[in-house]
């Protein structure tokens, strides 16, 4: 009991690190339907930035604490949301009105550039960082297993619900919100409304890298080790989560990456650890054969 | 005879090897009424949305209040002053009615307030159904809405797309009495595109008969009305 309660815990913080990656998959492909595959890769783009931006912050002793990781989140957004735009406009943009397939390769290019980049820049070799955020509490105490409920662990549920709420307050109530779901609608009548309908899909982009770099420092901070290939497997897990909630579907998302994230922790601590990753890519096959539309795909009538 | 607000000058567009439209030529006063008729597939849509830019003239001029607009961009034309409801309604589906009436107003970043009211007036069964979703609506409510929604950014031009199509006999009549009431109140200008021939001919000043990419008539509502050609091609005997 004690042990399972602990799992969710884990899961839950895991999963919303995956939620957030997953919106970025979920928008892209709503407005533009292709799947962005350079976007794991932002988001160990996101994770490198808040490395160096945290080694940039701390080193002098200047800020510690609750500052500096807020420091290091906004800097890391920052310059991630302009990679994230940088790759739309390198990489997507020319080919837009091109055959189909021609964008997703480039993805799958982009997605290699950036790795390379970073390796090359960066070096190869894994990147541990010291412990930021300390402590926690004990929740219940079982026999001699204890539930922890970290501060970390807390910080990611926090921060996550935070972010999730100004960003859904953003697409649904703001006017930029409303151009983005015109052009996810029928973007050759948005424009005709005069949505300048390229802006609207580069910031589309740039939201979504906004999100993977919190994803992104949140996963340094918790798991304290980055290399250049996290942004692979990461990547895939959270656009497994897109899928299973529903691509296209921002709320689906968020629900894929709890279920992801919940999935991959239990099966580790009941199963397997070394096939957790397993876990991860059956559940991709077996949604894309059983349940391709996702858990909250469309299935409303409408009138065309 | 005052500048034109649109002047389409020798206009031709293709569809990858398809010319749907073979230098056509018409012009639109401030304030005028025009009509565009001609059977199915003869280029009326294509003309309508060759003024927008998409697609974009292959050859010749789009002039609106005196400014070149062929090669700009889609939005910066219907920000310049133009809206169309177009064909196929092309509501959001997935947006609330009120939504849908912003998303007319937004780009023109005028107060949607009193362009609602207009709208609502209007149209009242707009108003009833104000936070259904679109996509939910009957036919006809939907080709109400998507001309609301071109009325929504208070254009100077306005170009509607069979906007009587799947609408009832009255309600049809109410938008034609609609369209006559904008322009003579309001001064709104219209290029109306309609198989419902003999009702749009009777609210234009003038129309102009588009065969297979081609002008080939054109004259006061009047004079069309009373052409054999028309009456034959158009009217279906009446
Ligand atoms: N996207 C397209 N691709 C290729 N051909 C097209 C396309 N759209 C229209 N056409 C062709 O261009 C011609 C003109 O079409 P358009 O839609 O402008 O006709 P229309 O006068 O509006 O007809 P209707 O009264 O049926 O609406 C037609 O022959 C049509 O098949
Ligand atoms: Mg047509």
């Amino acid at each position: 009991m004690a042990y399972a309660l602990q799992q969710l815990i884990n899961g839950v913080s895991l999963g919303m690190i995956y939620g957030l990656i997953a919106i970025g998959y979920t928008m892209v492909y709503g407005i533009i339907g292709m799947i962005n595959f350079a976007h794991g890769d932002i988001f160990m783009i996101g994770a490198f930035l808040s490395l160096i931006g945290l080694l940039l912050v701390t080193s002098g002793g200047m800020l510690d604490g609750a500052a500096a990781i807020v420091l290091v989140l906004a800097l890391s957004m920052a310059f991630t949301a302009l990679y994230g735009w940088t790759v739309e406009r390198v990489a997507y943009r020319p080919l837009r009105g091109s055959f189909r397939l021609a964008p997703l390769i480039s993805a799958i290019g982009m997605s290699i550039v950036l790795q390379n980049y970073v390796q090359v820049s960066q070096g190869a070799r894994v990147k541990p960082i010291e412990p930021v955020v300390h402590g926690g509490f004990t929740l219940m105490q079982d026999g001699t297993f204890a539930v922890q409920l970290s501060t970390m662990q807390i910080l990611i549920v926090v921060t996550t619900l935070l972010v999730l709420a100004v960003f859904t307050w953003l697409v649904t109530r703001t006017p930029l919100g409303r151009a983005m779901r015109a052009c996810e609608q029928d973007r050759r009548m948005a424009s005709l409304l005069g949505i300048d309908t390229d802006r609207t899909i580069s910031i589309t982009f740039v939201i979504g890298a906004a999100l993977a770099a919190v994803a992104g420092t949140m996963y340094l901070l918790r798991y304290g080790v980055i290399d250049f290939y996290i942004g692979f497997l990461v990547g895939v897990k959270a656009f497994t989560a897109a899928v299973l909630g529903g691509i296209g579907n921002l709320p689906g998302a968020v629900l894929g990456g709890l279920l992801i994230g919940l999935i991959e922790t239990f099966w580790s601590a009941y199963f397997s650890i070394q096939y957790k990753d397993v876990a991860a890519f059956s559940i991709l096959i077996l949604t894309l054969i059983f349940m391709p539309t996702g858990l909250l795909g469309r299935t409303e009538v409408e009138k065309v | 005879m005052s500048a034109p607000l649109l002047e389409i000058r020798d206009v031709s567009t293709f569809y990858g090897a398809v010319e749907a439209l073979k230098g056509v030529s018409l012009t639109v006063a401030p304030g005028e009424i025009v009509t565009l008729i001609g059977a199915n597939g003869a280029g009326k849509s294509t003309l309508l949305m060759t003024i927008c830019g998409d697609p974009r003239a292959r050859a010749g001029r789009v002039i609106f209040d005196g400014q070149d607009i062929t090669e700009q961009p889609t939005h910066r034309i219907v920000r310049g002053g133009i809206a169309q409801s177009p064909e196929g309604r092309r509501v959001f589906p997935r947006m609330s009615v009120h939504e849908n009436l912003l998303m007319g107003a937004q780009s023109s970043g005028i107060n949607p307030a009193p362009g609602l009211e207009q709208v609502f007036t209007l149209f009242p069964r707009l108003k009833e159904r104000e936070a259904q979703r679109a996509g939910t609506l009957s036919g006809g409510e939907q080709q109400m809405l998507a001309i609301a929604r071109a009325l929504m950014a208070q254009p100077r031009l306005l170009l509607l797309d069979e906007p009587s199509l799947g609408l009832a006999p009255l309600v049809s009549r109410q938008i034609f009495q609609a369209i006559r009431r904008l322009n003579a109140e309001t001064g709104l200008t219209v290029l109306l595109v309609e198989q419902n021939a003999n009702q749009a001919l009777r609210l234009a000043h003038r129309g102009y008969v588009l065969v297979t990419g081609r002008i080939t008539l054109s004259g006061t509502g009047r004079e069309l009305l009373a052409r054999p050609e028309v009456r034959d091609a158009y009217l279906g005997g009446h």
